[in-house]
């Protein structure tokens, strides 16, 4: 599978347009952004005092980079397409969700389900993630450098999750075809999630991963694979009496 | 939803600020319920003081007078302070269980909203801003509290209906999330000859506590006995005489935050609720473990 491409938007942000969330509200913030249209000269974006404010940016659909200076609440870079978002404190529920493409880097930590049902694009977490990171994710990359939750990858349909240090309880329950990849241990796997071996592509694509996540002094041989027995994708007909 | 706040003051210079510092938190979390709102304030307990707080729904008529009639009744020294629906009726603490037993001759219509040493317990139907108001728990002084406001999902929005719930003296539970087995939980513990007020989850889990405890358990086991025989979902945050504890089920949805400083340990259901405490920028904040009991205690 192909590693979606990392957005290419410019990080120069000495000429960043700043929006103080202690001024303005969200909504004009939103909508500046929405407004954005290809080719805009305003790459760069700041946003200061979120003060955990839920919603911030999300919807991004231009390759812009913003910088969100604090921790925010709810769902930030939600649905982001292209933007390259970085949260310069920690991140409440559903970081990331369903986005599309670009990437969102949470210096902090994230609350649960961050990422869940993501479709492209790189999350990276350098903090630790809590419950369902990455929960029905469809195709987006997510790198946690700490620990991540319990039911993580529950119901996960492709896209990769590299988690750093440990996985809580029932990890990748009912898991369909996405890839796990955890370096520390795993605290119990869930439903038709089962170790797989670390074949040569893995180790090169997982390298490619780390590579676009910044993640350094982190070799892919640490890393175990987890992923789907496939024992759940077609009913059993000896199971019925169970239903 | 619910919104939760709880704050538990390690420096003294702030427990003049403590009624402030909790009501804006919990006014930050009114989107997550604007049905009614409670608080739990703490004063620091001196040994020869005990408070019980009352509710009546016409308290003009019930409050008055009741100072001088309680005092005769119990023969002890008696004052009441009255804060619009709610009054804190003060007393020696030998004589509350009688106190108790006098209420309910003398002002059969009133409620009693909790008990201890340390505790008053103020709650209503309305905003947090409003309830906030009208008890004036922004002048409250004291050592810690705890909050709620309610998005009403198992019961009626009434007074009663509004947390925090007295689980026993000095002790109450505020709770977000739902409980999906509280009506058998109800009839096994008025079995054991348990109260209810109303139809609502959270005095089932209130109840659930005191009668564990009046088993022997300690608040500690008792909580954890939640995790076992209560299904559905929820963070409970409890009230205690020297600080307040934390338990989330396993499955862990309803939102908890949590945030030390040197000055403070601080409970919300989101971070915005956190953002206006001193020294937030550099505190240590973190998610409670699911199916864990915390406590903070002086």
């Amino acid at each position: 599978m192909p590693a979606t491409k990392m957005s290419t938007a410019k990080r120069d942000q000495s000429h960043a347009r700043v929006f103080d969330l202690a001024e303005l509200s969200l909504r004009e913030l939103n909508q500046a952004l929405h407004q954005l249209t290809p080719g805009s000269n305003e790459t760069a974006w700041e946003v200061l005092n979120p003060k955990g404010s839920h919603s911030v940016a999300v919807g991004v659909d231009q390759p812009v980079a913003i910088d969100v200076r604090g921790s925010v609440g709810y769902y930030c870079g939600g649905m982001n397409a292209g933007g390259a978002i970085t949260v310069h404190g920690s991140a409440g529920p559903g970081v990331g969700e369903n986005m599309m493409s670009g990437s969102i880097v949470v210096k902090g930590d994230a609350s649960q389900y961050a990422g869940a049902t993501g479709r492209g694009g790189l999350l990276v977490i350098e903090g630790n993630a809590s419950s369902r990171c990455g929960i029905s994710m469809k195709g987006i990359d997510i790198v946690v450098h700490g620990n991540i939750g319990h039911m993580s990858a529950f119901m996960a349909q492709s896209g990769n999750l590299v988690v750093l240090g440990d996985a809580g309880d029932a990890l990748g329950d009912s898991i369909y075809e996405a890839r796990l990849f955890v370096r520390g241990k795993v605290e119990s796997l869930g439903a038709d999630c089962i170790a797989k071996e670390m074949r040569p592509e893995h180790l090169e694509f997982l390298q490619g991963l780390l590579d676009r996540a910044g993640v350094t002094g982190v070799k892919p041989s640490e890393f175990k694979r987890y992923g789907s027995a496939r024992t759940l994708y077609n009913f059993n007909i000896d199971n019925a009496d169970a239903y | 939803m619910c919104g939760i706040v709880g704050l538990f003051l390690k420096d003294k210079s702030l427990e003049p600020k403590l009624g402030a510092m909790l009501s804006e938190m919990l006014i930050c979390l009114t989107d997550r319920g604007p049905d009614s709102a409670g608080i739990a304030i703490y004063g620091a307990a001196t040994g020869n003081e005990a408070k019980i707080t009352i509710q009546s729904a016409k308290p003009e008529r019930d409050f008055h007078g009741l100072d001088a009639e309680l005092a005769k009744a119990i023969g002890a020294p008696v004052s009441v302070a009255v804060k619009s629906t709610h009054a804190v009726i003060r007393t020696t603490p030998d004589k509350v269980d009688a106190a108790r037993e006098a209420l309910q001759s003398l002002r059969p219509d009133i409620r009693i909203m909790g008990a201890g040493e340390a505790v008053e317990i103020y709650k209503e139907v309305g905003l947090p801003e409003a309830v906030v108001e009208r008890f004036g728990v922004r002048s409250m002084t004291g050592t810690h509290g705890i909050g709620h406001t309610r998005m009403a999902t198992e019961s009626a929005v009434t007074t009663m209906g509004a947390h925090p719930f007295s689980t026993g003296a000095d002790q109450c539970l505020v709770h977000n999330g739902s409980l999906s087995n509280h009506n058998n939980v109800r009839r096994e513990l008025i079995r054991e000859g348990m109260k209810f007020e109303t139809e609502n989850d959270t005095e089932v889990a209130a109840a659930y506590l005191s009668s564990k405890i009046a088993h022997g358990k300690n608040l500690g086991e008792a909580l954890e006995g939640t995790l076992s025989d209560l299904d559905g979902f929820f963070t409970f945050v409890v009230g205690t005489k020297n600080g307040f504890g934390v338990v989330r089920d396993p499955i862990a949805c309803k939102p908890a935050v949590m945030a030390e400083t040197d000055q403070y340990v601080a409970f919300g259901s989101e971070y915005r609720a956190l953002t206006k405490l001193p020294g937030i920028d550099n505190a240590r904040v973190w998610e409670p473990e699911p199916a864990t009991v915390y406590f903070w205690e002086h």
